[in-house]
């Protein structure tokens, strides 16, 4: 229902300095044009007690990875089935749970007037919603200025040393580590996971959604894993998969381990 | 090129302080000038394992306060010309360690002294994290049961990723297992782990196994480090990890369960 997907964010104006200024001072500022990787919060239901409790779920997942995190809200989908959303109730839920909405797309006119009044700006992108409800045409899509990265572009991050207990380690594309991950320690990745250790730690296979992605291990003996979302944890690994090299898949929303 | 060999562990009362003594003294008495210092600042008592307590004047915070000079607050070791300590506060807080200074009389250190051995405090707060930022070595001591293992994991995390070797993507620091207090009886029963148990876990380079031993009481009561106590199991546990450590083999002598006379005679499975 929620999904995080990536999202980029361009800000492409250069300001001209002033040169008609008679006292002569060395620039104290530039604008520079620059591209974020944002998440961004796709809502498919306006039910904001079903919202908090699905997010505090993925929270839970990754606490560190969460905390703070900048979101741009997108309500395209909610908008394209006619569902309202207060806007203000749903930001101070997101403020409450510690993310900073930092934007919003794919909103009416009324909800972009509600997100400036809590001084969150209107982001434009492919996704872009009608920005009024009244308009009976639906305005030409426009081309993206910036193009999203597929996972498959994204690189593979490799490492070679053990990840001990209390590291935490994030990769935007496939994640490979040769060594063992420890109890306590925790990998995430938006793309697939290979642990060529023992993989006692918790792994987080296709956290911006990717339901494609796997884990491979030569060893199960996580505290969670979890592919994009769906997840196990330890005490849910019968015996018959523990210390063994194994697969895990989304199949049909459930977690599948299947012997290598 | 002077080495600085950090001795950590994350859980507190492992055998940091007891370690520091002796290697640092085992370093010294191969003829290395070493320098050992307590970084537990508020709590020392590597002056009191050392038996130089009531010869502090100046201590680690005066020299990086520059109320005294390195020189001034040195102690030379009463058994070892070649062994110097520099104790920690008792009085100040544990904040008056400022990550410059740290670095500061450590490079003066390295100007003179082959060894800096520094003995962490407990934790993975401020004093730990300044005892292993500038390391080359870690000696990470471990106890043979779970939650120790799992801190000197947390330890090691830690210094893979912010030290200053780490945050300067040079080489790594060489991370040495010093399994102390080893009862093999006690693992035979299974009240312990075996080192096997805590080598699957850490998979470090192994330097020793220190038994658990009245030698140590005895040694500290006494302020001598128990390397010194040449006929004692723990003393000689010591002496074969500096062998290790200085590139010598040594087979590990105290992991196994003292054999009967029979066992000895025959092989004992
Ligand atoms: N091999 C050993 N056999 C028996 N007792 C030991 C052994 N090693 C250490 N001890 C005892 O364990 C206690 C703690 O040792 P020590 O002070 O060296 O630990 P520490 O890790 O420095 O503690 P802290 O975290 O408080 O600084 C002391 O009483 C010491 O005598
Ligand atoms: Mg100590």
């Amino acid at each position: 229902m929620l999904e995080l997907t990536q999202f980029l964010t361009s800000l492409t104006q250069r300001m001209p300095t002033d040169s008609q200024h008679s006292n002569y001072h060395p620039p104290a500022l530039e604008f520079k044009s620059t591209t974020f990787s944002v998440p961004v919060l796709v809502l498919a239901n306006n039910d904001i007690v079903i919202i908090e409790h699905q997010l505090q779920e993925k929270i839970q997942l990754a606490p560190e990875f969460f905390k703070h995190s900048p979101v741009v809200i997108d309500l395209q989908e909610l908008n394209k089935q006619d569902l309202n959303i207060e806007i203000s109730e749903l930001v101070n839920m997101l403020r409450s749970l510690d993310f900073l909405p930092i934007g919003i797309r794919g909103a009416t006119t009324q909800q972009l007037k509600k997100a400036l009044e809590l001084a969150i700006p209107a982001h434009t992108g492919q996704n872009q919603a009608p920005l009024t409800t009244d308009n009976t045409k639906p305005q030409p899509v426009k081309p993206t200025p910036v193009a999203e990265p597929s996972p498959s572009t994204a690189s593979t991050t490799l490492i070679a040393q053990p990840i001990r207990s209390g590291q935490r380690i994030y990769a935007h594309g496939d994640l490979i580590v040769l060594a063992q991950v420890s109890a306590g320690a925790e990998i995430l990745a938006e793309g697939n996971i290979h642990v060529y250790g023992s993989l006692r730690g918790r792994a987080l296979a296709g956290v911006q959604g990717n339901i494609e992605a796997r884990i491979f291990c030569s060893d199960l003996q996580a505290e969670l894993i979890s592919i994009a979302g769906t997840y196990k944890i330890s005490e849910d690994l019968t015996e018959t998969v523990r210390n063994r090299p194994v697969q895990i898949c989304l199949q049909n929303n459930t977690l599948t381990i299947k012997d290598l | 090129m002077a080495r600085i060999i950090v001795v950590t562990s994350g859980k507190g009362g492992v055998g940091k302080t007891t370690t520091s003594a002796a290697i640092a003294m085992g370093l010294a008495k191969r003829g290395h000038k070493t320098a050992v210092i307590d970084f537990d600042v508020g709590l020392r008592n590597l002056d009191l394992i050392m038996g130089c307590e009531r010869r502090v004047v100046y201590d680690f915070v005066n020299v990086i306060n520059g109320e005294a000079t390195l020189n001034q607050a040195l102690i030379r070791d009463k058994n070892c010309n070649q062994l110097y300590i520099l104790p920690a506060s008792q009085t100040r807080d544990k904040d008056a360690l400022s990550q410059e200074g740290v670095g500061r009389i450590l490079d003066e250190l390295k100007k003179d002294f082959k060894y800096i051995v520094c003995d962490s405090p407990a934790g993975i707060e401020r004093g730990a994290f300044l005892a292993m930022y500038y390391a080359d070595d870690a000696f990470i001591v471990t106890n043979p049961e779970v939650s120790s293992v799992r801190d000197s994991d947390r330890m090691l995390g830690i210094l893979s990723s912010k030290s200053r070797r780490a945050e300067h993507n040079e080489e790594p620091i060489k991370e040495y297992l010093l399994l102390t207090r080893y009862s093999p009886e006690r693992v035979k029963l299974g009240e312990m782990l075996s080192v096997d148990d805590v080598q699957e876990i850490l998979s470090l380079h192994l330097l020793g196994v220190i038994p658990e031993s009245k030698s140590v009481l005895n040694a500290s009561n006494s302020g001598t480090p128990v390397i010194l106590d040449e006929k004692s199991d723990a003393g000689q546990a010591y002496a074969d990890v500096i062998a290790r450590y200085l590139g010598e083999d040594r087979p590990h002598r105290f992991i196994d369960e003292k054999k009967g006379l029979f066992g000895k005679l025959f092989g004992s499975k």
